[in-house]
C-alpha cells in the first residue's frame, strides 16, 4: 500500500485524502463521504426471551453458536478419546464393538468438520466480529440470523438423537459412501444415516440464512470510511468462506436429498446393481461415483471454509500481538480470494483411488498443486510479518506460531498427496489421517484458541488466565505433535486407517508400541483443554478486569462506546474509519498502534502511509 | 427508475465505474436495498443447487444401462383423439412465462406507487403460478397412473421416474412458497402497507416499501428460468 501504488491504479475513491477535492468543499483532510444509508432500525428485547433465547443481536447469536458449537465440539473429542482407546489398546474396553468404532469414526468426523469447525468460525466468530469489525450496528437482517442459529440448534439436536435411535448413528464414515451408507450391515444404516441427512440438510438451509447475512452485511453495510481494502484480514477470511459455503453446501443439500430419496422411497441415484448374499437387490442403474463428485464439490471447499477464517483471524492476531502492519495485506487479500476460487476445481483430488481418466488425475493434480502458491504466500508473509517484530510472547503469540507450525507441516504433506502417483500408495493409510488433522484438525483449532484468549476480554470484559493459557498451550501443542507426526510414519508402513483393529497383521510389531503412545498423547490432549474450561470459569469467577482494549489493537471491535459493547454496538454515533486496521509501530506516532477511528489529521507528523 | 445518486459519489459506468463502487466505502453496490442484494446471492447459491440436481439427472441418465424412455410418448396428451407430443407442458411454460410478464409489470406499478394496478397483477402472477402448480399435478397423476414411480416406470429407466419427480418436485415446491407469497404480498400491495413510508413487517421491524415486490418478482423470474432449463433437459432432451 504505498503511494505509487494509489496513483497507478487511478481509482482514489477509497482513500479519505482523495476525496478531498470530489467533494468541492474547503480542503479537509479530514474528509469522509456523509453516509449512505439512514440508521439501521434495531429490535432491542425486553423479556428474557427475546434478549438472550430469541435474541436478535449479532453478539449473543455469536455466542449460543460458540457455545452450541463447543458443546459438540467436546462430544466429538470424547468420541476420539474412545476410537484412540480402542486403536492403542485393542480389546481394553470391551464395550466398543467394530460396529461402535466406526460409528464413533463417522460421528466424530462428521462433528468435528461442520458442526464444530463451520459453525465456529462463521457462526460464532462471524456473527461476533463481522457486524464490530466493518462498523455497523448489526447484521443486516437480524431476525433471520436469529432463525438460521435456532436452525442450526435444530439441526445439532437431531444429529445427537441419533445416538439414541435404536442401531444407533450411521457408522459409514464422515463422507457416507453409498452403496454401504445406506445397506443393512452398515452401522446405523435405519434411522441413524436418515437423521444424520435430515440434519445436514437443515444445517446447510440454516447457515444459507447467516451466510446471507454475513455476505451482505460486509458488502452492503459497512461504515464510513470503511473500504474494502481497509478491513481486517478476519473479516476477509469470514466473508470469502461464506462465498465458499453459499456455492458449496448446495452440493451438499443435494446429495443428501438424493440419498435420503434412496434410502426411504428406494430411488436408485447411487445405487449400482447390487449382489447381497447371492441375491439381487431392488437397487440398479444408479451412480455412487456421482455422490463422490457430489461430495466433494461439497467437501474441498468446505476445508477452505474451516481454513480461510482461520487465515483471516491468525493474520490479525499476528500483527497486533507483533505491534508491526501485516506483511503485504493486498497480497494476503488476493490470495485468500485466490484460494477460495481454486477451491472449486481441485474436489477430485479425493477421488484418485475412485478410478478416473488419467487426463482427469493430471487436471486435479495440477490445480491442486497450483493452490499451494497463494498458500505458501500467506505463510510466507505471516513469517515477515514476525520478522524484526516487537512480539509479544503471550498466550496468543503462542497459538499463533503453533499453528503456522502446523500449518505448514499439514500443508507440506497436502502436496505429497496431491500427486496421484504418490497418493495412490498413502491413500486410506494413517499417512491421510495426519495430513487432514494437521491442516484442517489442529491449525485451525490453534486458531481458534487463539482467538478465543485475544476476544475473551471484548466479549466477557475480563483477562484470561496467562499462565494457564500457556499450560493450555504447550500440553495442547506437544500433544498434538505427538498423536499426528507418528501417524506420518504408520502411513508409510501401510497402517490402513478405518481399520478396527490391526489383529496378526504384520504392522503390529512396529505399530503397536506407536499407537500406544499416540493414544496416551490424545487422551493428555483432551485432558488439557479442560484447563482452557476451568481457566474460563474461573475467569468469570474471579478474573481481574481487562482494562479497554487490552492489546493495544487497531480495529473497530476495540472501540466501543462500551466494552463488552451494547446492543447496536457503537453506541450514539457510528465510528468514522480513516486507515486500514494496521498501522502498529509508525514512526513518529505517540503510541505504537493507531486505531482506525484516527483522523489524518492527528497524525501529520508520522509516517504513517496511505491506506 | 432513475440512477441512485449517492451523495459525494459520481457513479461512472462500466468497468470503471465498478471498480470505483467496490474500491469505495459504506456500499459495494450503490443505492441497492439490502433485501435486494440478499436475493440475488440467494438465487445464485440456489442456481447452484439447481445446477448439482441437473448435472446430476445429467451423470445418472448417461450411466444407466437400461434405455431412456421417449420423451414425446411419455409427455403425450389426448387433444380430440390424437395424441399431441408435449402438449400440457407447452401450456404450463406459456402459463409460467405469462406470469412472469405481469409480475414484472406490478414491479413497475408498485415503482409508480400505483397500488391498486401493482396489487392486481401481484394477484394475475399468484393465480398463475397456481395454474401451473396444477397442471404440474394433473401431469404427476397422469403419469402415476400410467405406473411411473420414483422407482420405477413401465417406459424404461427407473432413474427416468426418480429424477422427473425429485426434479419437478424441488421446482414446484419453489413455484408453490412463490405462489404463497405472491397472495401474501397482494394482500399487503391491497392493504396499503407500502404506502406512506411502509408499515413494519410482521416479525421484523424493517418497515415495507414497494422494493420487496421487486425482490420477490426476481424469485419469481429465477424460477421460471429454472423452469425453461428443466423443460429443456426433461422434454426436449
Amino acid at each position: 500500500m504505498s503511494d505509487e501504488y494509489e496513483n497507478k491504479s487511478g481509482y482514489q475513491a477509497q482513500s479519505s485524502e482523495a476525496l478531498t477535492g470530489s467533494a468541492g468543499s474547503t480542503p479537509d483532510m479530514d474528509y469522509v463521504r456523509p453516509a449512505e444509508l439512514p440508521e439501521q432500525d434495531l429490535y432491542h428485547g425486553h423479556t428474557f426471551l427475546t434478549k438472550w433465547v430469541f435474541c436478535q443481536d449479532a453478539k449473543v447469536i455469536g455466542v449460543q453458536y460458540f457455545l452450541t458449537a463447543v458443546f459438540t465440539g467436546i462430544v466429538g473429542l470424547i468420541l476420539s478419546w474412545l476410537m484412540r482407546l480402542q486403536l492403542g489398546f485393542p480389546g481394553l474396553a470391551g464395550f466398543i464393538t467394530a460396529e461402535h468404532y466406526y460409528q464413533f469414526v463417522t460421528m466424530h468426523g462428521m462433528i468435528m468438520v461442520v458442526y464444530f469447525l463451520t459453525a465456529l468460525f462463521l457462526g460464532g466468530f462471524g456473527n461476533y466480529l463481522i457486524p464490530l469489525m466493518v462498523g455497523a450496528r448489526d447484521m443486516v437482517f437480524p431476525y433471520v440470523n436469529m432463525l438460521s442459529f435456532w436452525m442450526f440448534f435444530v439441526a445439532v439436536a437431531i444429529l445427537m438423537a441419533s445416538f439414541f435411535v435404536p442401531g444407533g448413528p450411521t457408522g459409514a464414515g464422515w463422507t457416507l459412501y453409498p452403496p454401504q451408507t445406506i445397506l443393512e450391515g452398515t452401522p446405523g444404516s435405519g434411522m441413524g444415516i436418515l437423521l444424520m441427512l435430515i440434519s445436514l440438510a437443515l444445517f446447510v438451509i440454516g447457515f444459507t440464512m447467516g451466510g446471507l447475512n454475513y455476505m451482505i452485511t460486509v458488502l452492503q453495510a459497512r461504515t464510513r470510511g470503511m473500504t474494502l481494502m481497509r478491513m481486517p484480514l478476519t473479516v476477509w477470511g469470514i466473508f470469502t468462506a461464506t462465498v465458499l459455503a453459499m456455492l458449496a453446501f448446495p452440493a451438499l443439500l443435494v446429495s443428501a436429498i438424493m440419498m435420503t430419496l434412496d434410502k426411504v422411497i428406494g430411488t436408485s441415484f447411487f445405487m449400482p446393481t447390487i449382489l447381497k448374499a447371492g441375491e439381487v437387490l431392488e437397487y440398479g442403474g444408479g451412480s455412487p461415483i456421482l455422490f463422490q463428485h457430489l461430495f466433494w464439490f461439497f467437501g474441498h471447499p468446505e476445508v477452505y471454509i474451516v481454513a480461510l477464517p482461520a487465515f483471516g483471524i491468525v493474520s490479525d492476531l499476528i500483527s497486533v500481538h507483533a505491534r508491526k502492519n501485516i506483511f503485504g495485506y493486498r497480497m494476503m487479500v488476493w490470495a485468500i480470494v485466490g484460494i477460495g476460487a481454486l477451491s472449486f476445481f481441485v474436489w477430485a483430488h479425493h477421488m484418485y483411488v475412485s478410478g478416473m481418466n488419467p487426463w482427469f488425475g493430471f487436471f486435479f493434480a495440477t490445480t491442486t498443486l497450483i493452490i499451494a502458491v497463494p498458500t505458501a504466500m500467506k505463510v510466507y508473509n505471516w513469517i515477515l510479518t514476525l520478522w524484526r517484530g516487537n512480539i509479544r510472547i503471550n498466550t496468543v503469540m503462542l497459538w499463533c506460531l503453533g499453528f503456522i507450525v502446523t500449518f505448514v507441516n499439514g500443508g507440506i504433506t497436502g502436496i505429497f498427496l496431491g500427486n496421484v502417483s504418490v497418493d495412490v500408495p498413502l491413500s486410506d493409510t494413517y499417512f491421510v489421517v495426519a495430513h487432514f488433522h494437521m491442516v484442517m484438525g489442529i491449525a485451525p483449532v490453534m486458531v481458534i484458541m487463539g482467538a478465543v484468549y485475544h476476544w475473551f476480554p471484548l466479549i466477557t470484559g475480563r483477562l484470561l488466565n496467562e499462565t494457564l493459557g500457556k499450560w493450555h498451550f504447550w500440553a495442547t501443542f506437544l500433544g498434538a505433535y505427538s498423536i499426528y507426526f507418528p501417524m506420518h510414519y504408520l502411513g508409510f508402513i501401510g497402517v490402513p486407517r478405518r481399520y478396527y483393529e490391526m489383529y496378526d497383521s504384520p504392522y503390529m510389531t512396529s505399530a503397536v508400541g506407536m499407537n500406544e503412545f499416540i493414544s496416551l498423547a490424545a487422551f493428555l490432549v483432551g485432558a488439557a483443554q479442560f484447563i482452557l474450561i476451568f481457566n474460563i470459569i474461573k475467569t468469570l469467577k474471579t478474573g481481574k478486569p481487562a482494562p479497554k482494549n487490552p492489546w493495544k489493537a487497531n480495529s473497530l471491535e476495540w472501540h466501543t462506546s462500551t466494552q463488552p459493547p451494547e446492543h447496536g454496538n457503537f453506541g450514539e454515533r457510528l465510528p468514522v474509519v480513516h486507515r486500514w486496521p494496521y498501522d502498529f509501530s509508525v514512526p513518529g506516532a505517540k503510541d505504537d498502534f493507531i486505531p482506525q477511528t484516527t483522523p489524518p489529521s492527528e497524525v501529520v507528523h508520522t509516517k504513517v502511509e496511505k491506506t | 427508475m432513475s440512477d441512485p445518486k449517492i451523495d459525494g459519489f459520481e457513479l461512472k459506468p462500466g468497468f470503471r465505474g465498478m471498480a470505483s463502487d467496490t474500491g469505495s466505502d459504506q456500499t459495494m453496490f450503490k443505492g441497492v436495498h439490502w433485501g435486494k442484494a440478499m436475493m440475488w446471492i440467494f438465487l445464485l447459491s440456489d442456481t447452484f443447487v439447481f445446477s448439482c440436481f441437473l448435472i446430476a439427472y445429467m451423470k445418472g441418465r448417461g450411466s444407466t444401462p437400461v434405455e431412456w424412455p421417449n420423451p414425446s410418448e411419455v409427455f403425450a396428451l389426448e387433444a380430440f383423439g390424437v395424441p399431441v407430443p408435449l402438449l400440457l407442458i407447452a401450456l404450463m411454460t406459456f402459463v409460467l412465462i405469462t406470469s412472469s410478464g405481469t409480475m414484472a409489470l406490478a414491479v413497475k406499478y408498485g415503482y409508480e406507487k400505483n397500488r391498486k394496478m401493482c396489487g392486481w397483477l401481484v394477484l394475475a402472477t399468484a393465480i398463475g403460478g397456481l395454474t401451473f402448480v396444477g397442471m404440474q399435478a394433473y401431469e404427476w397423476s397422469k403419469l402415476i397412473h400410467e405406473g411411473v414411480r420414483p422407482w420405477e416406470n413401465p417406459f424404461g429407466a427407473a432413474q427416468f421416474g426418480s429424477f422427473f419427480f425429485m426434479i419437478t418436485g424441488f421446482h414446484g415446491t419453489h413455484v408453490s412458497i412463490g405462489v404463497i407469497f405472491l397472495f401474501i404480498y397482494a394482500y399487503k400491495v391491497f392493504a396499503g402497507h407500502y404506502e406512506n413510508g411502509g408499515k413494519r413487517g410482521w416479525f421484523t421491524t424493517m418497515k415495507g416499501d414497494y422494493v420487496e415486490i421487486e425482490i420477490l418478482g426476481l424469485y419469481w423470474h429465477f424460477v421460471d428460468l429454472v423452469w425453461v432449463f428443466i423443460f429443456a433437459f426433461f422434454y426436449l432432451w
